[in-house]
């Protein structure tokens, strides 16, 4: 039984039908990779599963619980954590910060009235945190705004945010868009280095370097609509799957 | 970055106290030592304070803190008539209405974020205006405003045998009077309070996500918090502080009026705290002292007060002068404060504890230039008020 089962999602914008019949079962603790041309409805799947759209119709069932109809929070605290196409950070606080604020969520739930302790002297917390940004490279930065970071550390940063929760699930939305071939590939390393820890991965993305060294099953989308499903070998032959993404171009 | 570590802390209580109570020895050559100003220097510090506990964390800009205000004064003085003389009743109910007046409002006003947020604030604090003014006239006297008088009931004083013979008895702090510096001191201490509990909040995991919410609504809500019960709380406590100022503005002076609560007075601690350092510890008490200062300094100098500072220059020259001058002051000091106000937005947008933190970055700056070695954000990155 899968982690993650989607059943016959549907989402209309007006008149254009941006998923339909979406069907995808995530097995727990692998890594599957959603791939697909530009508007195939790839991030409006994602954001479904988030619980920043409601879908027209369907079911999404996470650990045997629905996703539908709750709040985003609600999500996170079930084990769902996500990394954006462009990050989110608290850009305005410092780095350790950025880390400690989900490291108290995951601790003290959606809401803790604690004004009176010191953020500061929570060694728990603090030791959590430092720990994380060490594992992605960032502690020497620990006191630098999240906003000054570049781009390719404001990923890591956010990833080290989703990381520190210890999510059941963890959603990437192009996590290496944008990035130098070396922060590429670093950040393989580091996805890497997590999946040593189980957690189950959805990976949105166009880089098929990342795909094929990632994945452990892909799924293919194009016009709203789960096209294909398989190994990344098996994807790779697969004509429909060339003729839909690739333009009928060989890989 | 200097980091806030708890001796730090400490040192800034110590300094803030001292500073706070000496008030009536160092202003006393800049003519504000008067118990009339320095009370409303403490009262006004206190409003800051909490204002910007809401704003200075959160980033919700609400402009219609004055209904707190009036909240407060109005609890205050109902119990001078039916309670008690004494201001402990009277501070503790100003706190708890204003507190539940804030609960309602803010519910209603949080579902909303950014202009909404402060619309729906002013629209209810002017709503609260016109109704003190008008239907609720018998709780709040209406234009004439809510006062004291002799055949007040006063239960609790007369349980305990304190009857008014000659005239309305003053406000007491357990029978010391509360006006001139007592009350000066009963509010200094009570602004002191304030701050150290504004203090614990920055430092908290809660003030930690209440400038989550500022920095990034999105990020905290993806990140398993719920956003609106921090909000709603930040509110509540601003409110409690606003009603804790209002009804030191009764304890000092026993009356309220609806005018209090009308906009502009929403609009003061706004300015109050941009003026002197949003999201900063000590930078709303600044922006209230400076914009209090003006208020009743600058609007106290007249022409013959200017005639007698210029009279050393050649007539002709002395007449241009004041006439020049006599703008910004007297009835123009709203032009000299709004040409601050406009200076400091756009040269220190930190404010005023902004200016500071860079004077004290250069001279820092000098005195490290030695070891050629900066820190690697650079101290233009101090943390005001930290």
């Amino acid at each position: 039984m899968g982690i993650l089962e989607v059943r016959d999602v549907n989402k209309s914008f007006g008149g254009l039908k941006a998923l339909n019949k979406v069907e995808l079962d995530v097995e727990e603790g692998s890594v599957h990779a959603i791939i697909g041309p530009n508007g195939a409805g790839k991030s409006t799947f994602l954001n479904c599963l988030v619980g920043l759209l409601i879908p027209d119709s369907g079911s999404v069932n996470f650990d045997g619980n629905s996703l539908l109809g709750i709040k985003p929070h609600e999500i996170n605290q079930a084990g769902v954590s996500r990394v954006f196409q462009t990050p989110e950070i608290f850009s305005d606080l410092s780095l350790l910060d950025n880390v400690v604020i989900p490291t108290l969520a995951s601790r003290d739930g959606a809401f803790k009235l604690n004004g009176w302790k010191r953020a500061d002297q929570d060694s728990e917390i603090i030791g959590r945190a430092e720990h994380m940004l060490e594992d992605v490279g960032l502690i020497d930065k620990r006191n630098m705004h999240a906003g000054s970071l570049s781009r390719g550390d404001k990923r890591r940063l956010e990833l080290a945010m989703c990381l520190v929760q210890n999510p059941k699930l963890l959603l990437l939305d192009e996590p290496t868009a944008g990035m130098s071939r070396a922060d590429t590939n670093n950040t393989i390393d580091l996805l890497k280095r997590i999946g040593e820890r189980g957690i189950t991965k959805v990976i949105i993305e166009h880089d098929m370097h990342v795909v094929f060294s990632l994945a452990d099953k892909v799924s293919v989308m194009a016009q709203g609509t789960v096209i294909a499903e398989g190994t990344p070998e098996g994807i790779k032959g697969d004509p429909r799957v060339q003729e839909a993404y690739l333009g009928g171009a060989h890989l | 970055m200097i980091t806030a570590t708890p001796r730090k802390d400490l040192l800034l209580m110590g300094i803030f106290t001292f500073a706070v109570l000496t008030m009536p020895i160092w202003l006393a050559p800049i003519g504000a030592s008067y118990p009339d100003l320095l009370q409303r220097f403490a009262i006004f510090g206190i409003f800051a304070i909490g204002f910007n506990i809401l704003f200075g964390l959160t980033g919700y800009l609400s402009f219609g803190h004055a209904a707190f205000l009036g909240v407060g004064s109005y609890t205050a003085v109902w119990s001078f008539k039916l309670l008690s003389m004494s201001v402990v009743p009277a501070v503790i109910f100003g706190v708890i209405t204003s507190g539940l007046f804030a609960v309602v409002i803010g519910y209603i006003s949080l579902r909303r974020s950014g202009i909404y947020f402060s619309i729906l604030t002013l629209a209810f604090a002017q709503m609260s205006y016109n109704l003190a003014y008008s239907v609720l006239t018998p709780i709040t006297n209406g234009e004439t405003g809510l006062q004291l008088s002799l055949n007040d009931p006063r239960t609790l004083d007369s349980l305990v045998g304190v009857a008014a013979t000659d005239g309305i008895p003053p406000t007491n702090f357990f029978g010391i009077e509360m006006s001139g510096y007592s009350g000066f001191y009963f509010c200094a201490i009570l602004m002191i309070i304030g701050f150290y509990i504004s203090m614990r909040i920055f430092r908290s995991p809660f003030g930690m996500m209440l400038r989550a919410v500022k920095s990034n609504s999105n990020r905290m809500s993806y990140t398993g918090l719920n956003m609106r019960p921090y909000t709603l709380t930040a509110f509540v406590i601003s409110g409690m502080y606003a009603g804790l100022a209002g009804s030191l503005m009764a304890v000092t002076d026993p009356l309220a009026g609806a005018e209090r609560m009308q906009w502009t007075a929403s609009g003061e601690v706004v300015l109050m705290t941009i003026l002197g350092g949003v999201g900063t510890l000590i930078g709303p008490v600044i922006g209230a002292g400076v914009i209090k200062y003006f208020e009743n300094i600058f609007s106290a100098i007249n022409e013959n007060v200017l005639h007698g500072i210029f009279n050393f220059l050649p007539d002709f020259l002395e007449d241009g002068v004041v006439a020049i001058l006599s703008l910004f002051v007297g009835e123009g000091w709203h032009l000299t404060l709004g040409m601050l106000f406009m200076l400091i937005v756009v040269f220190l947008p930190g404010g005023i504890v902004e200016g500071f933190s860079r004077i004290y970055a250069r001279f820092r700056n000098k005195n490290n230039s030695t070891d050629g070695k900066a820190d690697p954000i650079g101290s233009a990155k101090v943390q005001p008020g930290e």
